[in-house]
C-alpha cells in the first residue's frame, strides 16, 4: 500500500468521522468545531490531488471565515444544549432512513456504471490546480463571471446589513 | 487513485448531509449540514478534473483540460460565502424575532 493510499484513507475516515460527529453532537460549539476538522481533511484531499490553490482557499474561506461567521452567530444567541429543540423519533428514523435510501441508489448506480471503470483521478501530479495555471484561466476565459461575482458579493453585503439592523 | 472511491466518499459525506437536514431541528446545524453538502460536492468535482486530466494527459503532456471544473469550485466558495452571509442575517432576525433557533418556527412564514 503506497503512501498516496495511506493518506487517502486516513483523510476519508477523519472527514467522514468528522461529519457524523458534526450530526451527533448536541452543542451546536462542538459541531462547528467537528466541522472545521472536517474542512481541514477535505483540503487534505485536495492537497493529495495536487489542487494547491483550492486547499488554501478552502481553509481560508470556508475554515478562517465562514466558521468564525458561524461561531460568532452562535455565542452571539448563547445557545446551550438544554434548550435545543429535538425531533421526534420516528422523524430521525425517517430522515435517517430516507437518507440512506439516497446513498444506496447512487452507490448501486455507481458500482453498475461502465463509464467509470478503470478510470483514475491523477493524484500528486499534474500542474492544472497551481495558482498560475488557474489564473490563467480566470482571468482569460471567465472575467465576466468574476466581475458579476463583485457585484454578488456587494448586494449579499448590503442585503446582510439591511436583515441585519435594528428596525 | 481509483475515481470511485472519490465518488463514494463524497456520496457518503452527501448523505450525512442529507440526513442532518432532515433530523436536526437547529436551524445552524441545518446550514452547517447544507455546507457540508457543498464540500462534497467541491471534492468531487476536483476528482473529476484529475480524472479528465489523468485521460487527457496520455496523448498530451502540457495538456490544460479540468481547469474549469476547479474554477467552478472557486465559483462555488464565493457563492457559499455569500449565501452563509446572508442566511446568517436571517437566523439572526428569526431569533431576535422568536427567541428559538428552532427551524419549526419558520412554518408561521405561509400566513
Amino acid at each position: 500500500m503506497s503512501t498516496t493510499e495511506i493518506l487517502f484513507f486516513f483523510l476519508s475516515a477523519l472527514a467522514l468521522f468528522s461529519a457524523s460527529m458534526v450530526l451527533i453532537s448536541k452543542n451546536p460549539v462542538h459541531s462547528v468545531l467537528w466541522l472545521v476538522v472536517t474542512f481541514f481533511a477535505i483540503s487534505g484531499h485536495y492537497i493529495l490531488l495536487n489542487a494547491q490553490f483550492l486547499a488554501i482557499v478552502n481553509i481560508i474561506v470556508y475554515a478562517g471565515a465562514i466558521m468564525v461567521l458561524f461561531l460568532f452567530v452562535i455565542m452571539l444567541m448563547n445557545l446551550n444544549q438544554q434548550n435545543e429543540p429535538q425531533k421526534n423519533l420516528w422523524m430521525k428514523l425517517a430522515g435517517v432512513i430516507s437518507g440512506g435510501c439516497f446513498l444506496m441508489v447512487l452507490v448501486s448506480l455507481v458500482r453498475q456504471s461502465l463509464d467509470l471503470k478503470s478510470k483514475v483521478a491523477m493524484t500528486t501530479s499534474g500542474d492544472i490546480g497551481l495558482i498560475k495555471n488557474l489564473g490563467r484561466v480566470l482571468f482569460n476565459d471567465y472575467v465576466v463571471p468574476f466581475e458579476i461575482t463583485s457585484v454578488l458579493f456587494l448586494s449579499a453585503m448590503v442585503g446582510a446589513i439591511v436583515m441585519g439592523k435594528k428596525d | 487513485m481509483p475515481i470511485q472511491y472519490y465518488i463514494y466518499l463524497c456520496l457518503a459525506l452527501f448523505s450525512i448531509g442529507i440526513i442532518g437536514a432532515l433530523t436536526r431541528r437547529n436551524v445552524i446545524i441545518v446550514f452547517m449540514c447544507i455546507e457540508l453538502m457543498f464540500n462534497a460536492v467541491n471534492l468531487l468535482l476536483v476528482a473529476f478534473s484529475k480524472m479528465h486530466l489523468a485521460a487527457a494527459s496520455i496523448s498530451d503532456k502540457a495538456s490544460t483540460v479540468g481547469s474549469d471544473g476547479q474554477l467552478f469550485v472557486f465559483f462555488i466558495m464565493v457563492v457559499a460565502a455569500a449565501e452563509v452571509s446572508v442566511g446568517l442575517a436571517i437566523i439572526v432576525m428569526l431569533f431576535r424575532n422568536t427567541h428559538s433557533v428552532d427551524i419549526n418556527f419558520l412554518n408561521r412564514l405561509k400566513n
